[in-house]
């Protein structure tokens, strides 16, 4: 495994890979010296063309907690709003000889475009192309449910080969447009978790009725009746309200009375169910401030498990030259 | 000039026979085709034994490119990929810049047309000003110039406001024109991508959904037959749109319709590599969608293939998804994709490749002298194509200026040997004769 | 090809022994942590310190990953990481003995002293192996060994523990 471009191409025993580095990743961030020697004078450019502070600062933690140097290059302001085309600025990289490329972009599928052609020949981690796939958002969130959903359920470090299997996650909110929830839907699956995607019908994608996930219109319902272990609630935006056809639904307060994580819903779950989301919130729109707040809420740790998660990414695609063999 | 005795070459797939084209026309055939050979000078003989002799082929829809974006494609580059392709004949779109929308530019492509030689090419006029679907173009003018326009359409663009669709309609009865309608509501397909189905919710890519093509044949054949005027349905490409065609044929109604060779080829599994090479408009479909249209090419409910031969500069091919350009290069592959899809599948004859490449497409187009029988005294537009051969597809190779070709490394069957135009050889021994 | 050349019984007299001769040395089993470097370093170290508990009071076990610090990396086929778990006391100030099952090139402890560096301040460290197979590639010795083994560079030793592969034994296989 030479990239790491959609949770779809992960197997169980690459999944699990990656999961159990990111446990002995975490053992080494509780030290005092964080750092670890192992990707020393590597380079890793974070090629972001969508803003994305969260994301670019978790791999560019993860890469400098293994020694690695970082380069931030960021769409606004560079040559490529004047026009460059992602081929030319691959070839620049590679012209500059660098070791790895994290990228996120707006269109969905540009990832693959870098692993395939021969403009650069380095390993590729997809950090969310478009409404496509955001693979280690679903790597971060698997790890969490396994500290918080497995074993004692308590949050502590997973054994070595856990799997979600015979667990419930419900995701909720815009479907259509989320390349979390893709992602989700498939490591979910490949680690032994049913899934359930709720939503109202306009955004949930024409043909979504054969991915390995039920579908349901009803929140209430998937809480009473699924009993899920895991909430993943996903942010909406704003815009899709207005647009073309007056919008996928009528008013932010209707969404939020159907779908909206408030604090009835959160007292229905079950006491070990976790509140789960990727960020960055739209507290009162798709989940109230009660549950974002409560104990539930995994969302901070979900921040942390990133940096674990990364670290395992960079170090299992980058430490040897031969990449990830399962 | 040059004549031309073609020996033991088997017309539409029938009987190896010999053919004499000579003056412009097929001079004879048979055994007076030798006889008649020894009695002139200049005769060049042309071994036909295992080719196939089909009329020359005629494109309904090809996009040359030239006024404006001469980076692409050319008239001249464009006529050469035509010829080696098999076509004397090419109707092109009027999507230029400038556009097609006046005598002035039709007539400019008219002549770029006859200055390269290589096939007779008749430029399509626009329908409306600039392609903006507000205000008819003068397709009277149009119909009138040099270029003796027949066919109109706004391709790359519909002719989405009805009002304006059943004036073009009713406009062209005058001229015996016939309107080509690009399908697609506009509104339903905004910042799509591919076809909306099971793969484009997979891949995260706005989806175009079947029911903005078939909506708008649906309501264009209905103002058709309201009005009492020839329709002309380009690039059909969903099993929804092949029945209406079906039910609107059924009722009378004087729709034809076209089919792309990619259409008849690929799906939109290919769109899964995300390589921009596969994007296209109208996008490639499910394999059911494939299915239906290689069916209504079968029984005739869709009347001709059109190449969309579609030429686009690399960097707007080489990028992500969401940057590339539509279209597909066709005219070089098109008879070896109806050959794999349909002849050699046994769902067709070469009389039926006949009839859907060059026949009814000269027929929609009104060129007199185009797709005419394979018989004595027709004007020698001859195409001889070996069936037996392979031959992969190289995006060097190509003759467009171009290189989007979807079939780069892939094995196709049957090679063009020899192009005649009027009884001249465009192409001799599969390579361009000048 | 291989040959076997310690059984069973000549693997536990010589972790008996090593873990007597940790305690002597040390004048006592205080402040002393046991770190085995996986994989079976690990079951090596456990066993040491049973038996040094048999007769003393005081020695931890703890387990150092040392893969992220490995010179070889890039070369080789990628590794899994194992876990590092430290003994609740920590290691500051403490005598941290390494064990391992094989000393061969020196590598893999120049990895380990550059992991404990990172993780504490040790006031000594000692290395125990069951075989040293010579072959050094760095100025390193171990200071409590079960055999010296004198190999052939291309040969290699295998060593198995009841733990990981079901049978106490250590073998030399020719190389090809």
């Amino acid at each position: 495994m030479k990239h790491l471009l959609s949770a779809a191409d992960l197997s169980l025993a690459e999944a699990l890979t990656i999961l159990d580095t990111a446990e002995s990743m975490a053992q080494t961030q509780s030290r005092q010296m964080k750092k670890l020697p192992t990707l020393r004078g590597r380079s890793v450019v974070n090629l972001f063309f969508e803003d994305s502070t969260r994301t670019r600062i978790s791999f560019e933690a993860a890469a400098k907690r293994l020694s690695a140097d970082v380069i931030n290059f960021s769409a606004k302001g560079s040559s490529v709003s004047k026009g460059e085309s992602l081929k030319d600025t691959a070839q620049t990289l590679n012209a500059m000889g660098i070791d790895a490329v994290v990228i996120r972009h707006h269109a969905s599928g540009a990832p693959h475009r870098l692993a395939e052609t021969d403009w650069i020949d380095v390993p590729i981690i997809n950090a969310g192309d478009g409404t496509h796939q955001h693979p280690t958002q679903a790597l971060l969130d698997a790890f969490t449910m396994r500290r918080y959903l497995c074993g004692a359920r308590d949050g502590a470090p997973a054994a070595d080969g856990t799997t979600l299997e015979g667990l419930t996650v419900a995701i909720v909110g815009d479907i259509l447009h989320s390349r979390v929830v893709r992602s989700n839907v498939d490591l979910l699956h490949t680690l032994g978790a049913e899934v359930v995607i709720v939503g109202p019908p306009t955004l949930i994608p024409v043909g979504a009725q054969t991915w390995k996930a039920r579908i349901s219109y009803d929140l209430d319902e998937v809480i009473r009746v699924d009993r899920p272990d895991a909430v993943m609630t996903l942010r909406v935006q704003r815009e899709r309200m207005s647009g073309a056809g007056g919008g996928y639904f009528p008013s932010p307060q209707e969404y939020t009375r159907a779908y909206g994580l408030d604090a009835e819903r959160l007292a229905a779950l079950q006491d070990h169910a976790i509140v789960m989301h990727p960020g960055p919130m739209n507290r009162g729109l798709e989940i109230s401030a009660a549950a974002a707040d409560s104990p539930r809420s995994t969302v901070l740790q979900q921040v942390a498990n990133g940096v674990f998660v990364r670290m395992a990414v960079l170090y299992l695609l980058l430490a040897s030259d031969e990449g990830l063999e399962a | 000039m040059t004549s031309y005795l073609i020996t033991g070459v088997a017309p539409l797939g029938g009987d190896p026979t010999d053919i004499l084209l000579a003056d412009g026309v097929i001079a004879a055939m048979g055994s007076d085709a030798a006889r008649e050979a020894l009695a002139r000078d200049d005769v060049v003989t042309v071994a036909g034994a295992g080719l196939v002799a089909l009329p020359g082929l005629v494109d309904t829809h090809a996009h040359l490119r030239e006024p404006g974006r001469e980076d692409a494609e050319t008239v001249e580059t464009g006529s050469r990929a035509a010829a080696l392709g098999g076509y004397t004949a090419v109707h092109a779109m009027a999507n230029t810049d400038p556009v097609a929308d006046t005598a002035g530019v039709v007539e400019q492509v008219f002549r770029l047309g006859q200055a390269a030689g290589w096939v007779d090419v008749h430029p399509v006029g626009a329908v409306s000003v600039g392609l903006k679907g507000e205000h008819l173009a003068e397709l009277g003018a149009m119909a009138g110039s040099a270029a003796r326009v027949r066919m109109f359409s706004d391709d790359g663009a519909c002719v989405h406001d009805p009002v304006l669709m059943r004036r073009a309609l009713e406009y062209v009865k005058a001229f015996d024109g016939v309107i080509a309608q690009h399908a697609q509501d506009p509104k339903l397909t905004q910042g799509a991508q591919m076809h909306e189905g099971v793969v484009s919710s997979e891949l995260g890519l706005t989806g175009w959904p079947a029911v903005a093509e078939e909506s708008i044949i649906a309501r264009d054949v209905l103002l058709a037959e309201h009005v009492g005027s020839r329709l002309h349905v380009l690039h059909v490409s969903t099993a929804g749109s092949v029945e209406i065609i079906r039910w609107a044929k059924s009722r009378g109604i004087a729709v034809t319709a076209e089919v792309t060779p990619h259409h008849l080829r690929l799906t939109d599994e290919y769109v899964r590599s995300y390589d921009p090479v596969f994007k296209v408009n109208p996008p490639l479909r499910t394999a059911a969608d494939v299915e239906a249209v290689r069916q209504g090419l079968a029984d005739g409910t869709i009347d001709v293939v059109g190449t969309d031969h579609a030429p686009h500069a690399d960097e707007d091919k080489d990028c992500e998804w969401a940057a590339g350009a539509n279209g597909m290069l066709g005219l070089q592959t098109a008879l070896s994709v109806v050959q794999e899809t349909m002849v050699d599948t046994g769902r067709m004859s070469w009389a039926d490749v006949a009839r859907v490449m060059s026949g009814k497409p000269a027929e929609i187009g009104r060129v007199a002298d185009q797709g005419r029988p394979l018989a004595v005294g027709e004007p020698a537009n001859v195409t001889l194509v070996d069936p037996n051969a392979t031959r992969t597809i190289h995006r060097d190779e190509l003759a467009s200026r171009a290189r989007n070709t979807p079939y780069a490394g892939m094995v196709l069957p049957g090679a063009v040997v020899a192009t005649f135009l009027r009884g001249r050889a465009t192409v001799l021994d599969g390579a361009l004769n000048r | 090809m291989s040959r076997q050349v310690l059984n069973d019984s000549d693997i536990t007299r010589s972790l008996r022994r090593i873990s007597h001769e940790i305690v002597e040395k040390n004048h006592g089993a205080e402040d002393i942590v046991l770190l085995g470097i996986p994989s079976r370093g690990v079951p090596l170290a456990r066993r040491i310190a049973a038996y040094i508990t048999e007769n003393e009071t005081g020695v931890e076990v703890g387990s150092l990953d040392i893969t992220p610090y490995r010179d070889d990396l890039r070369s080789q086929p990628m590794r899994a990481m194992g876990r590092t778990e430290m003994p609740l006391g920590g290691i500051d100030g403490k005598t941290v003995v390494l064990v391992d099952d094989v000393l061969f090139s020196g590598r893999t402890v120049r990895a380990a002293l550059d992991a404990i560096t990172d993780i504490g301040r040790p006031r000594r460290i000692q290395l125990a192996v069951l075989v040293d197979r010579g072959h050094r590639q760095l100025p390193i010795r171990a200071d409590f060994v079960g055999k010296n083994l004198p190999t052939a560079a291309s040969e290699r030793v295998l060593v198995k523990l009841t733990e990981t592969d079901g049978v106490d034994a250590v073998e030399i296989e020719d190389e090809r």
